[in-house]
């Protein structure tokens, strides 16, 4: 960066000119794709919200989009993915947070050599695999082990399943934070007598924590949007929760935002009515939601880069 | 912390805080291991429920409602077909967009908004890029409900993103000295970058496409949304066949009702995808290891 | 310093004959997949009812293994997003269907110069399913199904038949959009009342066994195919039409004696597709097939082999007038 650029385009020849504007156009398809993203959703929201109130949708507790009496509120849905964002959350934070630390702080070289690549495997399992893991092993298995009621369409195994898919988003995000915290103030600790357990909790975390909040909304956002799973594993029974009571969240059939859509989209919708339309006024609400979380992610990772760069 | 140590006895501090350390040390290796273990024990569950029933029968016959005479081979053609496709639209464009972006795009407010942009992009739901997949290539461009260039198109945006960002870290990681010395000799930028900076950057940026292709042939969700038929017998014979693909039909297989679909044909299903995706995988893999660390 | 030099040389080869390679192994595969792509506009399309997909998969499959080369496309949509979104739109060449075609789809394939052309497949008999456990019930009349069913009905096993226990239902259904609803709405809730809302609706059957299998207190209902591949883990309830009960099986669809949950189930063909050859092929070869175990394999009742020899004739009329 710091060297002068000797760089020109060689104005004689137009190809020079042509490649860089050819290669601005493939730069600037990506702020088409999302403004396609955008229209696409929008046209056929706008549709769908002319004929049903944006206060019913965003305030109605009832979801039922072909079944008589109709009804287009979104909240049992939101409920739904929230379900399977707590259950997924406290499966994937913790577990990814202690994985960062392990990887950044404890872990030999060899052994994040390893360990490291392992974990990617985790993110890199197609969800579809992952759901049917959840459906036919997972929720037999909780079933036969603990003592509880669970239906065979439920949130826990799905959100187990999401949970484990998004460890490692949190963990190689918070252990680059974590890694990107000088060693001197690591020193500073060990000099004053403290143990790595006291060095890794009071002072390596506080001082990522940007980085790790980074990670936690970036996990978060993906388990938001997670389709399959949910789709295959979690039901299809739109409902409100009760957050005081865990066991009627987790243990029964639920449904999500993303599974709606897809029961929407294979459904058997006539025609372009507000159920088919419902379809884009969902999927306008995944992407506000992920896309504002997706934004605050990268906002807060860009400060901690900024501050021990 | 500093309470605690303040008033145990010398002696005893050094312990505790030991015992403290190591549990919180397995405690931590073991968080590690957790899903590591877990999707190990997972995946040698279906290994073994698909004993017996991934078979070149299953590999070459058509899908049928008898699990005796399922097999997968429309969908695996499909998924080759779509990702063959998907690699030709993704390469040139996310390698296009990368090189503009490190070698030309200045620090300015476009290139930050396009990068953040691209960021953004990487984290839309699948399920949202199906919904521009169905209202874009099937309803506006029209080319065909669940058809192969629908898929390989409304999935070829969903990974552009990937195949970008790791374009430009290979890019990136081109040592700026070769630049300045083939300028030094007088070539103009295309010059450069096409006989100094892709040639060095091509292992880097293959294997990041590679990878990206990993992502692609797992996607289901957006296939869904195009309406990709819930089976295909026969292989695609034209752009516009419809098409269908590993995942899809490993979707549609779990909601038959035959427990031998559930733990046995499904699971041919999965291990067959699982182990395309693994390949997939090992050749990004060489590429890298054979290419990049010479240097 | 020279370890660098002399590892950049192997590298800078390397990397050429990996280019190499690389455009050898695209253009390679670019060949494949023009030979591949070649032969085109051998298609058929079929969207339509899930109850009817096995049956067009069992034939479709056995039809593919003899015509390699036609690319065969099979949706489930339900009948009537089927023929509204797909066929009458032309955009498939064969529409499965739990029920006869509507007055309102005939106009809409009209106003797009679309010919359906009926052919009967099969008969499907409804099953209503509980818990093998569920050891108090074997049989209900149409009036009880109704009370269960009905929305603002009973809720209670007990509110149907006192010795029954005080338990709730947990009802697993058909989704709305389904055949198998407007089948089950029709033939037992009728015009005066609504199926009930509070109930696991879906349109993957598999969902409803699953959820009979796991509770006492459960019960569902759908086509006797999925019944006929699970007849351990549910139990099949008789129905009382006002002659006694019926079990449901094969034999009492077909002789009538099951109602009314039996019924006829068919495709429709786009007389205009039939301009097509594969499309021709593949009618033909399924009005062939549809007298045989296949069909009873998949857990219907076969048509007659005098309906067949029917639909093989009225096919061979409208082939001869579309290649005429």
């Amino acid at each position: 960066m710091s060297q002068p650029d000797f760089s020109h385009d060689g104005i004689r020849t137009a190809r020079g000119i042509a490649f860089r504007y050819l290669f601005m156009l493939c730069a600037l398809l990506s702020i088409l794709t999302t403004v396609a993203i955008i229209l696409t959703l929008l046209i056929d929201a706008v549709d769908f919200f002319a004929q049903v109130s944006l206060v019913d949708f965003l305030t109605g507790t009832r979801w039922s989009p072909t079944n008589e009496p109709i009804a287009f509120g979104v909240l049992p849905l939101i409920s739904g993915t929230l379900v399977i964002t707590i259950g997924s959350a406290l499966v994937a934070l913790p577990i990814g947070l202690l994985t960062a630390i392990y990887l950044s702080e404890y872990a030999s070289d060899r052994r994040r050599a390893y360990l490291k690549p392992a974990l990617e495997v985790l993110a890199g399992v197609p969800t579809v695999v992952y759901g049917y893991f959840a459906l036919v092993y997972v929720t037999p298995a909780i079933d036969a082990i603990l003592p509880v009621d669970l239906s065979t369409f439920n949130a826990l195994s799905a959100s187990i399943m999401v949970g484990i898919m998004i460890i490692p988003m949190v963990s190689s995000i918070s252990e680059d934070a974590m890694s990107a915290v000088p060693d001197s103030l690591r020193q500073a600790s060990y000099g004053l007598g403290a143990t790595k357990f006291t060095v890794s909790t009071s002072v390596v975390v506080p001082a990522a924590l940007s980085g790790i909040f980074s990670s936690f909304i970036l996990a978060l956002s993906r388990a938001i949007g997670e389709t399959m799973i949910v789709a295959i594993a979690a039901g299809q029974t739109p409902r409100m929760i009760d957050l005081t009571d865990p066991a009627g969240m987790f243990l029964d059939s639920i449904q999500p935002m993303t599974s709606a859509m897809v029961q929407i989209g294979t459904g058997d919708i006539v025609g372009q009515g507000p159920a088919y339309k419902s379809l884009f006024a969902v999927g306008l609400t995944l992407f506000v939601i992920t896309f504002v979380m997706n934004l605050i992610s990268e906002l807060v990772a860009s400060r901690y880069r900024e501050v021990y760069r | 912390m500093a309470a605690d140590t303040g008033e145990t006895p010398a002696d005893g501090f050094g312990r505790v805080s030991r015992t403290k350390d190591v549990a919180f040390r397995l405690l931590a290796l073991a968080a590690t291991l957790v899903g590591i273990v877990s999707l190990a024990a997972l995946l040698l569950n279906v290994a073994v429920d698909a004993v017996g029933w991934l078979d070149w029968q299953f590999l070459t016959n058509p899908p049928h409602p008898n699990p005796y005479e399922a097999g997968f081979l429309p969908a695996l053609v499909g998924s080759i077909a779509i990702m063959l496709m998907i690699a030709l639209v993704t390469f040139p464009l996310g390698v296009g967009a990368a090189v503009y972006l490190e070698e030309y795009a200045n620090d300015g407010y476009l290139t930050r908004f396009i990068q953040l942009n691209i960021a953004n992009l990487a984290g839309v739901p699948s399920v949202v890029y199906g919904l521009l997949g169905l209202g874009l290539f099937v309803g506006l461009f029209n080319i065909g409900y669940g058809s192969v260039l629908a898929a390989a198109f409304t999935i070829a945006l969903l990974i552009l993103p990937i195949v970008i960002i790791s374009a430009q870290e290979a890019i990136r990681a081109v040592p700026d000295s070769q630049r300045q010395a083939s300028y030094g000799m007088g070539a103009t930028k295309w010059q450069t970058i096409r006989n100094v900076v892709l040639p060095r950057a091509m292992p880097g940026i293959m294997t990041g496409t590679i990878l990206a292709l990993g992502r692609a042939i797992g996607e289901t969700a957006p296939l869904i949304m195009i309406a990709a038929p819930t089976t295909v017998f026969g292989l695609p014979n034209s752009f516009f066949s419809k098409v269908s693909a590993m995942p899809l039909q490993i979707y549609n297989w779990a909601s038959y009702p035959q427990t031998e679909f559930q733990y046995g044909v499904v699971a041919a299903g999965v291990v067959t995808l699982l182990v395309v995706l693994l390949t997939i995988n090992s050749i990004a893999i060489v590429i890298r290891n054979r290419y990049q660390q010479r240097t | 310093m020279s370890r660098d030099s002399t590892a950049s040389l192997p590298a800078g080869l390397g990397r050429r004959d990996f280019l190499a390679a690389a455009s050898v192994g695209l253009s390679g595969g670019l060949a494949g997949c023009t030979g591949v792509f070649a032969a085109e506009g051998n298609n058929v399309n079929i969207a339509g009812s899930s109850t009817v997909f096995p049956v067009t998969e069992a034939i479709a499959s056995s039809f593919s293994e003899q015509n390699p080369t036609v690319n065969l496309s099979l949706s489930k949509t339900g009948t009537g997003g089927g023929f509204g979104n797909f066929f009458c739109a032309g955009r498939t060449d064969i529409n499965n269907a739990s029920r006869s075609i509507a007055d309102a789809e005939i106009e809409q394939c009209g106003n797009n110069d679309i010919t359906p052309i009926e052919l009967q497949v099969a008969t499907d008999a409804l099953t209503v399913v509980v818990n093998p456990d569920a050891d108090w019930i074997d049989c209900l009349t149409v009036e009880q199904l109704r009370e269960i069913w009905r929305a603002g009905g009973a809720t209670h096993w007990s509110d149907i038949n006192e010795e029954w226990p005080d338990e709730p239902f947990e009802l697993y259904g058909a989704a709305t959009t389904s055949g198998t609803f407007d089948y089950f709405n029709e033939a037992i809730i009728g015009e005066e009342e609504n199926h009930r809302s509070d109930y696991h609706a879906t349109e993957r059957d598999r969902t409803i066994v699953q959820g009979v299998q796991g509770s006492e207190y459960a019960m569902g209902y759908f086509g006797f195919s999925y019944y006929s591949e699970n007849p351990d883990s549910i139990k099949a309830i008789s129905v009382d039409d006002g002659d006694g009960c019926v079990e449901p099986s094969i034999q009492t669809a077909m002789n009538g004696e099951y109602t009314p949950l039996s019924r006829p189930l068919f495709i429709y063909v786009a007389k205009e597709s039939l301009e097509k050859a594969a499309v021709r092929d593949f009618a033909r070869f399924y009005m062939k097939r549809a007298a045989t175990d296949l069909v009873s394999e998949v857990g219907y009742v076969p048509i007659t082999e005098d309906k067949r020899d029917e639909n093989i004739e009225k096919l061979k009329a409208a082939i001869e007038e579309v290649t005429a």
